[in-house]
């Protein structure tokens, strides 16, 4: 016998207000360590994804469509720019190096993105076996691609038109496997990569469906004429999505997107500030749930408060018997501690293990966190202060209660019977 | 063996109660008898290092009980000194074993299982080992707090009011059962009572009616 297996005995002895103790602390912590899992990766990734990216430059409308469709890859574009528009900009002092994007296909809802070596330099991509794509219609994949669509090198595949894998094949065009990506714990893992022109050429054998002596035959390879860096050749109907920009100075971010919105047709917006808008547009959301939760631990902390209270009204007999037995005042005391810690951490556990798996099941219900990179099974930061929490509601829940118990007074209390 | 010297108490600075000198010899029993309110009950808990007296001194085998420090004095208890109340105050949430192994625990000795089932036994509550206090009967609680009182082989052993809720018969038995149960662990027992029936079991008695 010891201290801490008297208070678990105690607490086993009312399995259903223990239980509901339990619950509540459960609950709110539950809830917390939702909102921290979900908000550290979101902000984890997104800052991850945006780095190196000054501004993002497409078609006019929502700047923060602009920037979820063509950093993160979640929303669809806000339309197409003009390619010659596009090279005008990147002669433009300020701008240090300019990658285009051509998005618009996908294949099984993995985006086909046409673009060139820089972009997977801007996130440290690696390949992990094969090439780079270099000719038009090769393509290098994701290893999330690879992984889920059990893709390999030398596989081909049509794309579909549109973003989601309802849509039309373009069945007259194949893509071809050449590479496979290292994780690199950003968009990279989810797309699939090939040269601009590989874009239009799918899209060109749509516009002339039917045009049956069109080179449908040629199977000769074409070399991208941009595949490692810059923009491609094309003619004055050629189009791309959008251009990430890195500035030479801090005085290219005070003049660049004034002077695109205003002279041109085009939009910029800057990932840093959309996403900084995004956040605090959904920070009103989560502190609202956090409150709540916060809320649900602290009526955890006084239905503990109130069930031990309660309790040493009728274990007055019992704390003057342990006195009388030999127990000190001070073992009285912890005794009753104990007994509000063991509750709460027994919820904190269950809070934590509720958390995770919450996250988990809700990641598996939604395909589009994976493409964000959310999971439930990984810990992050602040998740020890929340633990280190519901010790502390324990103490708190139980101190007053324990004083009490430190103050039995043998004596009176065994006289009263 | 328990010396009284001095000693002053009571309820409230009107109502004192004072013994100059008393002795207790080695296995001499002792029966404090009077009526609800005389003051019994404090004096019991006065020799069981409960209740600090107003003035003087108690004296167990030579250890001044009253300046031994307030954890001292808990271990002292724990260790020297067995309790029996007018109700069985056990602890409810624990098996039988479990509220015996309290009494080992709080006051600092080694947990012997073996010393605990020799003590049920002797009571013939050996069975009742893994029992939750609540299914046992009244008669049966009682003489688990005697087993609990004896554990620890007290030098003294305080019984108040044991046989206030009990009809004729089993009195007599508790009483008896104290008696035989001290004399086996060679400790001293005093009895605080104002049962009639019991009075005349001891040849020592204190009556603070008289006083």
């Amino acid at each position: 016998m010891n201290l801490f297996l008297l208070s678990w005995k105690y607490i086993k002895d009312k399995p259903l207000n223990t239980f509901l103790n339990v619950l509540l602390m459960g609950l709110g912590i539950a809830i917390i360590l939702v909102l921290l899992i979900l908000n550290s990766q979101l902000e984890e990734n997104l800052s991850k994804n945006k780095r190196g990216i000054d501004l993002v430059v497409g078609a006019k409308g929502s700047p923060l469509q602009l920037i979820l469709a063509n950093v993160y890859h979640i929303d669809f574009p806000t339309g197409n720019i003009k390619l010659d528009e596009a090279k005008a900009l990147t002669r433009n002092r300020q701008v240090k190096s300019a990658i285009p994007l051509a998005l618009g296909d996908n294949y099984q809802g993995f985006r086909i993105v046409g673009t060139n070596h820089d972009y997977v330099k801007l996130y440290e991509g690696s390949l992990a076996s094969g090439d780079l794509w270099k000719y038009n219609l090769e393509c290098t994949i994701g290893t999330n691609v690879a992984m889920q669509l059990g893709l390999k090198i030398g596989d081909e595949f049509f794309g579909a038109h549109g973003l989601s894998d309802t849509d039309l094949d373009h069945d007259e065009a194949s893509y071809k496997v050449v590479g496979i990506l290292e994780p690199s714990n950003s968009a990279l893992d989810n797309l699939i990569l090939t040269n601009i022109e590989s874009i239009w050429q799918v899209h060109e054998h749509t516009d002339e469906e039917g045009d049956e002596d069109h080179d449908n035959h040629d199977h000769e390879p074409v070399l991208g004429s941009a595949y490692e860096t810059g923009l491609p050749e094309g003619g004055s109907d050629a189009e791309i999505t959008s251009m990430l920009i890195q500035f030479r100075s801090a005085m290219g971010a005070v003049v660049m997107p004034r002077m695109i919105n205003s002279d041109t047709n085009m939009q910029a917006a800057s990932p840093a500030f959309e996403t900084q808008r995004l956040f605090s547009l959904m920070g009103i959301g989560v502190n609202m749930i956090k409150s709540f939760a916060y809320i649900i631990i602290v009526i955890a902390g006084l239905s503990i408060f109130i069930s031990l209270y309660n309790a040493l009204k009728d274990r007055k007999y019992d704390l003057a018997i342990m006195r009388s037995l030999g127990a000190s005042k001070t073992k009285l005391f912890i005794h009753v501690i104990f007994e509000g810690i063991i509750i709460t951490t027994i919820g904190g556990v269950l809070g934590f293990l509720l958390g995770h798996g919450l996250v988990e099941f809700l990641t598996g219900l939604y395909e589009k966190s994976e493409a964000i990179g959310i999971s439930g099974m990984v810990l992050v930061k602040g998740e020890f202060y929340v633990l280190l929490i519901s010790v502390g509601v324990g103490v708190l829940a139980s101190i007053l209660p324990a004083f009490n118990a430190y103050r039995t007074q043998i004596s009176k209390v065994l006289a009263q019977e | 063996m328990i010396t009284i010297e001095n000693l002053n108490f009571g309820y409230s600075e009107k109502r004192l109660l004072s013994i100059s000198h008393m002795e207790i010899k080695e296995k001499q029993h002792l029966m404090i008898l009077g009526k609800s309110g005389s003051g019994k009950t404090t004096l019991l808990h006065i020799l069981g290092g409960l209740l600090k007296p107003v003035q003087g001194k108690v004296l167990i085998d030579g250890t001044d009980l009253y300046s031994l420090s307030g954890t001292e004095m808990d271990k002292y208890r724990g260790q020297n000194i067995g309790l029996v109340f007018q109700k069985a105050h056990l602890i409810s949430a624990l098996t039988v074993k479990d509220n015996l192994l309290l009494a080992q625990y709080f006051s600092g000795i080694p947990q012997d299982k073996g010393r605990i089932k020799e003590v049920l036994n002797t009571l013939n509550l050996g069975e009742k080992l893994n029992s939750k206090v609540r299914q046992l009967s009244q008669g049966e609680q009682q003489r688990v707090t005697i087993a609990r009182a004896l554990l620890n082989n007290p030098r003294l052993l305080l019984a108040d009011e044991p046989t206030a809720s009990l009809d004729d018969d089993n009195a007599d038995s508790v009483i008896q059962l104290l008696k035989e149960q001290a004399e086996n662990h060679n400790a001293s027992l005093i009895i605080a009572t104002h049962d009639q029936r019991v009075k005349d079991a001891f040849d020592l008695q204190l009556n603070l009616n008289e006083q």
